[in-house]
């Protein structure tokens, strides 16, 4: 019974997992760009809900009204003003400055908010929990897992039948033909960033409800992310709900042999598929 | 056609630098010489990464799993085969590089900005590893017992200077070596790669081959790297040994503001983190978010770096390893 309910348990992280991955995995497909510092925005996220939970009084979930918009404009701008002149063919520029945001943010949080450990609280909403036969489930994890169905579903719908979406699926195809069609791929770009940082504060805001998290919790974060967009496969955005479901239910059988083992059984997975099935689970572009 | 390397001014330069260094344990107190010794470790770090990342086109952020690896070689030689201190040394760097050997096969199934993560998840690996490993102290580390340290040589002040010249040493050994590398076959083939990987793979450079060597001979020299850092250190964790911010952030940043892909950069980049250190360290997390700034900034501006904005004009040269078209055939 333990058993099931570690691997239970692992599912519904998993929907955490696939919205970490989702921004990374969109920036990508779009831009062939990888953020260092993707997992350092999630934790800044997480931060700026404290913030407004501590000073406004909002409920946590609530402080997404004002952290979402808030983390796409600066997406938007961030990429029009300063990501915009490192993507290229060289990847090297855009790897270096991202891993200085990550370094710079991770200090500037740690200088703002000390090295302490926080978490946030939901109210009933963190001890509530549904029974089904013995097993209990969370209401948290599960709204999780239905927030990362719902936006993974919303970006599939979007890229599908708006016209922006299409535009950006053409970008992803070849960024150089686009601009021949008379698109702006600058707007482009920004707009993709605009859309994976909103994804970054869902992300974020749900990680301060179910996790403890400090201004060094970013790299994990964009390791797990990482892992579940290449156990997915490079631009499947279902594909990192199920990368993202691997990696949970690894950790939580992992956990659940020896609690030192959570993190490393979920890399370990990983490093297997990525040896037995290096493109991953359901690819639908390459690398 | 061979490069002119017989400028004695050069090679003045090159012996007065080295006789001054070389003397170091006569003329420098303590601290000095600890500090003299971090910088040679930290510049050969930085010279190994540039040379991944600047000449081969491989950009890891999981270096610190090889400084780790070496360390803890060094560790279990000693303490548990009963190994002399000297002989420990050199075999952690090559007990790495055979760990790096399966390690690359795993990293090298991904390319570019992913292959970068890809080595970190690998050195998060081995950090996770070792910590559950009793014997080496698990998550809490260990320490060099005093019988090993004192079988190194007779006194503290003999031993100390026996670590600077071994730390002198291999800071020279990589950087001569990458110098002689570079103005190999072996170095026009990296370049080659590095520029554009499939015009090289067609006329004929065996490009995974190569990056495939310089991976894990990169790797080896690190873990003998690592070995001398917790030789120094005498004490290690996981923790300290795997840490991305030691052996990947500072390497890193250290390399960008000197200047990528070329030899006298991370020379420049080196000098100017130690003296920063020195007057900034009080700020604590602010001179991280300095270091950051300043090295995104030279990113963002001059990707050549430092060494990029004082050579621009002159076409001076410390390290001369580009090939020129000669004048007068």
């Amino acid at each position: 019974m333990e058993w099931i309910n570690a691997i239970v348990q692992g599912i519904l992280l998993g929907g955490l997992y696939a919205l970490f991955a989702a921004g990374l995995s969109l920036m990508f497909g779009v831009m062939r760009f990888v953020n260092l510092a993707h997992g350092d925005f999630i934790v800044a996220g997480a931060f700026g809900a404290l913030l407004l939970f501590e000073r406004l009084g909002l409920h946590p979930l609530l402080t997404l009204v004002i952290v979402l918009p808030v983390m796409a404009v600066f997406g938007y701008v961030g990429q029009r003003l300063v990501l915009n002149r490192v993507v290229g063919r060289d990847i090297l520029p855009s790897i270096l400055v991202t891993f200085g945001f990550s370094v710079i943010l991770q200090n500037l949080m740690l200088e703002q908010f000390s090295a302490d450990s926080q978490r946030l609280s939901a109210g009933a909403l963190d001890t509530a929990s549904f029974a089904i036969g013995t097993l209990s489930i969370g209401a948290v994890p599960l709204l999780m897992f239905g927030a990362a169905v719902a936006v993974l579903g919303g970006l599939n719908w979007f890229f599908g039948h708006t016209n922006t979406g299409r535009l950006l699926r053409a970008t992803s195809d070849d960024g150089e033909i686009i601009g021949l069609m008379g698109a702006d791929r600058r707007h482009l770009f920004a707009v993709a960033t605009a859309i994976a940082s909103a994804v970054v504060a869902i992300a974020g805001v749900l990680m301060a409800v179910k996790t403890n998290f400090d201004p060094s919790a970013g790299p994990i974060r964009l390791l797990f992310a990482f892992e579940a967009v290449i156990i997915g496969g490079l631009g499947s955005l279902w594909g990192t709900l199920v990368g993202g479901i691997i990696l949970g239910v690894a950790q939580g059988i992992g956990a659940q042999i020896d609690p030192g083992l959570q993190i490393l059984a979920g890399h370990i997975v990983f490093l297997i598929i990525l040896v037995v099935r290096p493109q991953g689970l359901f690819p639908k572009q390459k690398g | 056609m061979p490069v002119s390397n017989t400028d004695a001014a050069r090679i003045g330069f090159f012996l007065a630098v080295l006789i001054g260094l070389a003397t170091g344990p006569y003329w420098a107190d303590r601290g000095t010489m600890r500090l003299l010794i971090e910088a040679f470790y930290f510049l050969a770090l930085a010279q190994l990464w540039n040379l991944l990342a600047g000449y081969s086109g491989l950009i890891s952020v999981g270096q610190q799993a090889f400084v780790g690896l070496g360390g803890y070689m060094l560790f279990t030689l000693t303490m548990f085969a009963g190994m002399p201190v000297v002989v420990a040394l050199p075999l952690a760097g090559v007990l790495t590089g055979l760990l790096a050997w399966p390690t690359a096969m795993v990293a090298f199934r991904l390319s570019g900005p992913h292959f970068a993560i890809g080595t970190w998840v690998i050195a998060e690996v081995y950090r996770l590893s070792f910590a559950q490993i009793s014997a080496l102290g698990g998550g809490s580390g260990i320490s060099l017992p005093t019988d090993i340290v004192r079988g190194m040589a007779d006194g503290r002040a003999a031993r100390e200077s026996m670590t600077y010249w071994i730390a002198l040493a291999i800071m020279l050994a990589v950087i001569f070596g990458i110098w002689v590398l570079m103005r190999s076959r072996v170095g026009l083939g990296l370049g080659a790669v590095r520029d554009n990987e499939e015009a090289a793979t067609s006329v004929g450079v065996r490009t995974v081959r190569l990056k495939f060597g310089v991976f894990v001979g990169v790797a080896a020299m690190t873990g003998m790297i690592g070995a001398l850092i917790f030789l120094q250190k005498l004490r290690i964790t996981p923790e300290a040994a795997f840490s991305v911010n030691d052996w990947s952030v500072l390497v890193i940043f250290i390399v960008v503001i000197g200047g990528i892909g070329s030899l006298e950069g991370p020379i420049l980049g080196c000098i100017l983190f130690f003296v920063l250190r020195e007057f900034l360290a009080d700020l604590g997390s602010w001179y991280m978010v300095i270091l950051g700034v300043i090295s995104v900034g030279i990113m963002l501006l001059e990707p050549r770096g430092l060494w990029g904005m004082v050579n621009r004009k002159r076409r001076f040269t410390l390290f001369p390893i580009t090939r020129q078209v000669d004048q007068n055939p």
